[in-house]
């Protein structure tokens, strides 16, 4: 395989640009990390020819994972077109012979995201690899790594729950907007990388495999198929996710699209104005064909 | 009278230890530190009970042990040898057989503990309601609205001013810190208190405020507390026996009325003559 891969690359590097060893230790992390729901699984992280903190952890899951009929999709903040996305994107496709990438969330097997979890539902047959700067939920409560690992050991999460109290004192409500910490199969807490609120919902019971990978940090967790992920909540304060509604109270549609259930981003335009747009570039597009067509059937 | 706790043979020892640290340490060697490995005994072969509703004093010069004894009941620090059962209505806990997890879970729901630096007991940087709703939710208590009422009625009882719920306790005068401190060892109802030097350094009119809350609460919850304290005021106060200590052992023990008309341990009576 080693060969064979050089002669069709033309070039000195493996398939997948990690060495074999390199890929069957990442291998055994995700299986450690799949058996335990939610526990972060330390791992050698690998040099790779881009900054930590460029998604490192989250392309050396991809790389260990890929085959050679695999259709990869890499999306950096629900776009396939940012910078971080097409530098991914290509160097997979360099170092890669072989596998192809596409745009289209519905027909690729393997997903590289950053800060989103797309909109259309994954299935069964897909992987969604997050890129996670910040591993530990309770990084933000306690700095001793020792203790902290004693504290997810015992599930004694009550001082991140302090955290929410204090912030319903403060204003309200909980103001966390990503990163929310979530409680996967009942025991351990995780940081679920920068997704926005509105993504959290789709860890619980998902059908697609979720592997997050922080490169800098050095850790591998999971959220299984089908496994129970709840955010941190009180019983009478619910857990709620962004609710882009105007001044009147409407649901804000994508000016684009149109779409009313999709998470927004905002815009200022030149004139100053806002404006609202699908973050997930592939769902808005999908929409647009959907408007197309059901205009085009009438006449 | 029920028994709460049960304390047989606790010894701590810092150091690697050698056979002659026990003899040649104590009140008669005059010295903690054992000459030959220099390790300290900081206590050896501590025993006493204690019963519902009681309050034990544990008096003697600083660098006796006393806060070791607490230390060690409530988990800050393993003892090297030594049994201590907790007896929790029904059932029975050989504490220093227990698991870290287990541990934690007694520290948390059955025992209370206030230090005399309100830095160890309370976090700063969360305000005061904070900190009690950090107890509460240990012990699985998960709806905001009866968090926030229980550290209402909790600081209303330990006289902190309900204005200040939200407020940071470091911005707190040390005895309004202190009766912080205390709100967040009662908020799961604990059979048993430590209080480690609760009002050393604090002024007199201060101190005697928060002395009258500790016997409310020990007349109205039932109680059961251990105090330390080289105070023989507080003991005098407070405590209906005591145990005296000093290199680590323990001298005298019996009715504190007895020990403080009646010190029997020359060194006890040097302790009563000096300060009565």
């Amino acid at each position: 395989m080693n060969a064979m891969s050089h002669n069709q690359a033309g070039n000195a590097y493996n398939f997948g640009f990690l060495d074999e060893y390199a890929k069957k230790e990442v291998r055994r992390a995700i299986l450690k990390a799949i058996a335990i729901p939610g526990y972060q699984v330390p791992y050698a992280s690998r040099e790779m020819p881009m900054g930590r903190g460029f998604g490192t952890g989250g392309l050396q899951l991809t790389l260990s994972l890929i085959g050679p009929n695999e259709v990869v999709k890499v999306i950096d903040q629900g776009s396939d077109d940012s910078v971080n996305a097409v530098n991914l994107r290509r160097f997979i496709e360099m170092t890669c012979p072989g596998v192809s990438t596409t745009t289209a969330t519905a027909e690729c097997t393997l997903i590289q995201s950053r800060h989103r979890i797309p909109e259309l539902p994954l299935t069964a047959r897909q992987i969604l690899v997050l890129q996670v700067p910040y591993p530990d939920p309770l990084v933000v409560v306690e700095p001793s790594e020792d203790k902290r690992k004693t504290m997810h050991g015992e599930a004694d999460y009550s001082r991140l729950l302090v955290k929410l109290y204090e912030d319903i004192v403060k204003f309200g409500e909980i103001t966390i907007s990503h990163r929310y910490p979530t409680r996967i199969n009942g025991h351990y807490v995780i940081d679920p990388s920068p997704i926005p609120r509105w993504d959290v919902p789709k860890l619980n019971d998902s059908a697609a495999l979720i592997l997050f990978g922080a490169g800098r940090e050095k850790k591998i967790y999971a959220v299984p198929p089908h496994t129970k992920a709840e955010p941190l909540a009180f019983s009478d304060v619910p857990f709620r996710v962004e609710d882009f509604r105007d001044e009147q109270g409407r649901r804000r549609a994508c000016a684009r699209c149109g779409c009313v259930d999709s998470f927004l981003d905002e815009f200022v335009t030149d004139s100053g104005s806002k404006t609202y747009q699908c973050s997930d570039s592939d769902w808005c597009d999908m929409q647009l064909r959907k408007a197309r067509q059901t205009q085009g059937e009438p006449a | 009278m029920n028994k709460i706790l049960e304390v047989r043979g606790l010894s701590k020892i810092y150091g690697p230890g050698c056979p002659q640290c026990l003899e040649s340490t104590g009140p008669e060697a005059d010295t903690n530190l054992c000459p030959h490995c220099g390790s300290v005994v900081a206590i050896h072969d501590v025993s006493f009970d204690l019963f519902e509703g009681e309050i034990l004093g544990v008096m003697g010069e600083s660098g006796s042990g006393k806060s070791t004894v607490v230390k060690t009941l409530y988990f800050d620090q393993a003892p090297s040898s030594g049994e201590a059962i907790f007896f929790d209505n029904d059932r029975q806990y050989d504490l220093f057989s227990l698991n870290a997890a287990q541990q934690r879970w007694l520290r948390n729901h059955r025992f209370g503990m206030v230090y005399q630096n309100p830095n160890l007991g309370l976090n700063f940087n969360i305000s005061a309601g904070g900190n009690i709703a950090e107890r509460l939710l240990m012990s699985d208590l998960m709806d905001y609205g009866a968090i926030r009422e229980r550290a209402k009625a909790l600081l209303a009882r330990t006289e902190v001013l309900l204005s200040r719920v939200d407020d940071l306790p470091k911005h707190f005068s040390g005895g309004m810190q202190q009766r912080v401190q205390i709100a967040k060892a009662l908020a799961t109802q604990p059979p048993l208190l430590f209080l480690d030097e609760v009002t050393t350094g604090l002024d007199l009119s201060v101190q005697a405020r928060i002395l009258d809350l500790i016997l409310e609460i020990q007349q109205e919850l039932k109680t059961a507390m251990v105090v330390v304290t080289h105070d023989l005021g507080v003991i005098r106060l407070l405590t209906g026996r005591a145990i005296v200590m000093k290199y680590g052992r323990v001298i005298e023990t019996g009715l504190t009325d007895q020990i403080l008309e009646d010190p029997q341990h020359a060194y006890t009576q040097r302790l009563v003559a000096s300060a009565l």
